[in-house]
């Protein structure tokens, strides 16, 4: 499928534990998929390994991004074919600035030796900070450093505003935010819903999905996904419990 | 036919140096003086690897062989380099040499002259203030291992500034003095000389620079600061002499009763720049900083020698030196706090940095401390390590390429001290020459 994020029979590790076990996945561009499962189950593993990050090696599988591999591939060369993580516990970067940080993004995705049009770059931050409700001061404060756990996911979103990419992973992205940083922060990515993006949105918890409604949700147990459904799913889970999918879908 | 090879009419030249002094006989103390550096230069050896100040530097391969007195430059060149000295748009003044002679004398504002502020060459100084002279220049020698390369500096003192800002006069614009080396070969003795009156407030930005990236040059600067009561006083020294210049710096901070010295010494040119830097506290309630910046690339060898003196109580310094460094960089940080039995409630604090961005650079670090009172709050750290997988791996996830991101974390690591530097515009200076060291292969 060439529009879509297409993970198949991922099988991947840290060190010698084993962590995605035949890991199967499709989100087709212009929806969002949810995924939900308990701590430990590889769901933040699963956003690195698809990121490239180096601890992680790889034993079988496939990740294609519209049509094109990107399981060992280099972070950077991932990122720039269209995959944007929004980390769970993003890096403080002493001494960068936001607005250093997230022009050097963009810099990265322009043609080489093409002009940089600081102008535009400026009134498109500033247009996007403001609808997230961040003071303009913070563009040049340095990345993370000193943030809130809220200011920290709403920078996350902002990169993710400005990179535009094709498919977005949200790891956790609800952990840490209050309603308000939360609703914030979900009408962000929402209003970035459309045919050209795909989400993978990551979370224990089904309060996220109250504010950015999945077209689908997985459950994730051991590795993998080991049941599928509808938006009404995150409901049933969160009033059954994860022993119910451990007891009943898991064995299944 | 068989040439004779006949020693160089260079720096070592004994004849060239009784010439030149001879010329200062109407300022007779002054003669001696240059007269005495030459055979306190005479009489000290070389520095060798076995000496302990000179530990970890390349002692081997110092030489002053093949460096000489450069002449006056062309008119043309001169302004070509004026034209590139103007890193503060509307400094208080700009003071400009060439090659040791100065090419552009400083101009002060009706206003500041009324003030009694005084902004000159040295040689116009000792003829205008030979007291002021007298009082101050050289008054402290060179405690950390470069007593020779001092010696030479006041045998072949000419070049250089004296900066005098009266008591109660604060100068929000900054003072700027450029020097330059061009000819192949070149010697060069910049120094400068600032005393601050009693809450006086002054800031000064000194450029060493090359005309050319590779110039050939030997340069043995010095710096002097002294402070009166209150007095407030910045400054930004950047080393950026060419690729294959040996420099030596040797600065000199006092620190007066309740004055604040800010001092940003930042390293980017040379193959080998040795810095040694002195903080005396002699007033109580100084409150002196000490700050040291650099990116060492390719060769290069930065040799950092700081000691932090109290010997008035209830006072402060603080210091803190960061390295980055590429290729086969080198780079040695060795600092001393020392504080005199009497120097109750002082605050003294070092701390070195440094980040590798490559696995065959080196950087060596000596923090210590000699404290005879019982009543401080004194500390010293070093930490050596490489850019944090963490955050590298975060900037890839945004797109940034490998090398793009480890520049600009190592940029971040820098903006610390970069952030010391009052005036925007020598911050941005400083910021443009730091960065641009990455991009040299």
């Amino acid at each position: 499928m060439p529009d879509s994020l297409v993970i198949k029979n991922l099988n991947a590790s840290i060190g010698e534990r084993p962590i995605l076990k035949d890991f199967s996945l499709t989100v087709p561009k212009g929806e969002v998929h949810a995924i939900m499962g308990p701590n430990g189950t590889g769901k933040s593993t699963l956003s690195k390994v698809l990121a490239g990050h180096p601890d992680y090696s790889v034993q079988s599988g496939s990740a294609l991004l519209d049509g094109e591999e990107i399981l060992g591939l280099e972070p950077d060369v991932v990122a720039r074919a269209g995959l944007f993580l929004a980390f769970q516990y993003p890096s403080e970067i002493p001494g960068v600035t936001i607005a250093n940080f997230i022009r050097a993004a963009i810099v990265a995705r322009q043609a080489k030796g093409a002009p940089f049009d600081a102008k535009a770059y400026y009134t498109e931050l500033y247009a996007k900070m403001d609808a997230l409700k961040m003071d303009r001061k913070f563009t040049a404060r340095f990345v993370n450093e000193g943030f809130s756990g809220g200011e920290k996911k709403r920078c996350e979103i902002l990169q993710l505003l400005m990179i535009k990419p094709k498919y977005a992973v949200l790891d956790e992205t609800d952990s840490g935010l209050d309603i308000d940083a939360l609703r914030i922060v979900s009408e962000g990515v929402n209003r970035m819903r459309g045919p050209d993006t795909g989400f993978l949105v990551i979370t224990h918890y089904q309060r996220l999905l109250e504010y950015i409604i999945p077209d689908r949700v997985h459950i994730m147990w051991d590795g993998r996904i080991v049941h599928s459904g509808g938006k009404e799913l995150a409901i049933e889970l969160e009033a059954k419990g994860y022993d119910w999918v451990k007891t009943e879908l898991a064995s299944a | 036919m068989n040439v004779v090879a006949s020693a160089p009419a260079g720096v070592l030249d004994v004849a060239l140096q009784s010439a030149e002094t001879t010329q200062f006989r109407a300022q007779d103390w002054f003669a001696v003086l240059r007269q005495q550096g030459w055979h306190t230069f005479q009489s000290l050896p070389m520095p060798t690897r076995d000496d302990e100040k000179w530990r970890f530097s390349d002692a081997r391969s110092l030489s002053l062989d093949g460096y000489a007195p450069a002449p006056e430059p062309t008119e043309a060149l001169a302004a070509a380099l004026i034209a590139r000295s103007h890193f503060v748009a509307r400094p208080a003044s700009l003071i400009v040499h060439v090659d040791g002679h100065c090419v552009l004398r400083p101009a002060l504002s009706p206003e500041l002259t009324a003030q009694g502020v005084r902004f000159e060459t040295l040689t116009d100084a000792l003829r205008h203030h030979p007291a002021l002279l007298q009082e101050h220049l050289l008054k402290h020698g060179a405690g950390l291992g470069g007593a020779k390369f001092l010696a030479l500096h006041q045998a072949w003192l000419r070049a250089g500034y004296v900066l005098f800002v009266p008591k109660g006069v604060e100068i929000r614009q900054p003072f700027v003095s450029v020097n330059w080396t061009s000819t192949d070969g070149a010697a060069v003795f910049p120094h400068a000389l600032i005393i601050a009156g009693e809450h006086a407030t002054v800031s000064i930005q000194d450029y060493h620079l090359g005309a050319t990236a590779d110039a050939r040059a030997l340069a043995i600067s010095a710096c002097d600061i002294h402070t009166g009561t209150g007095a407030k006083v910045s400054r930004l020294a950047v080393q950026g002499w060419g690729s294959r210049t040996q420099s030596f710096q040797v600065d000199n901070t006092c620190g007066g009763r309740d004055a604040l010295i800010t001092s940003v010494n930042a390293a980017v040119g040379s193959r080998r720049a040795r810095l040694e830097n002195t903080v005396r506290i002699d007033g109580p309630g100084a409150d002196v900083r000490l700050y040291g910046i650099s990116v060492a690339t390719g060769e290069q060898e930065f040799d950092q020698r700081t000691l932090q003196i109290h010997t008035a109580g209830q006072a402060k310094s603080d210091l803190l030196f960061k390295n980055a460094l590429l290729g086969k960089a080198r780079t040695i940080f060795s600092g001393l706090i020392k504080v005199a039995p009497d120097a109750q409630r002082t605050d003294a604090y070092q701390t070195n940095r440094n980040l590798l961005l490559s696995p065959d650079a080196e950087a060596d670090s000596l923090p210590g401390l000699e404290i005879e009172a019982n009543d401080v709050k004194c500390s010293h750290g070093a930490t050596t390590g490489q850019v944090d997988e963490n955050e590298l791996f975060y900037l890839r996830t945004r797109g940034i390429p490998l090398e793009v991101a480890q520049e600009l974390l190592a940029q971040g690591f820098l903006e610390e001290v970069i952030a010391k530097v009052e005036d925007e515009e020598g911050a941005e200076a400083l910021r443009g020459m730091l960065s641009a060291k990455f991009h040299q292969v």
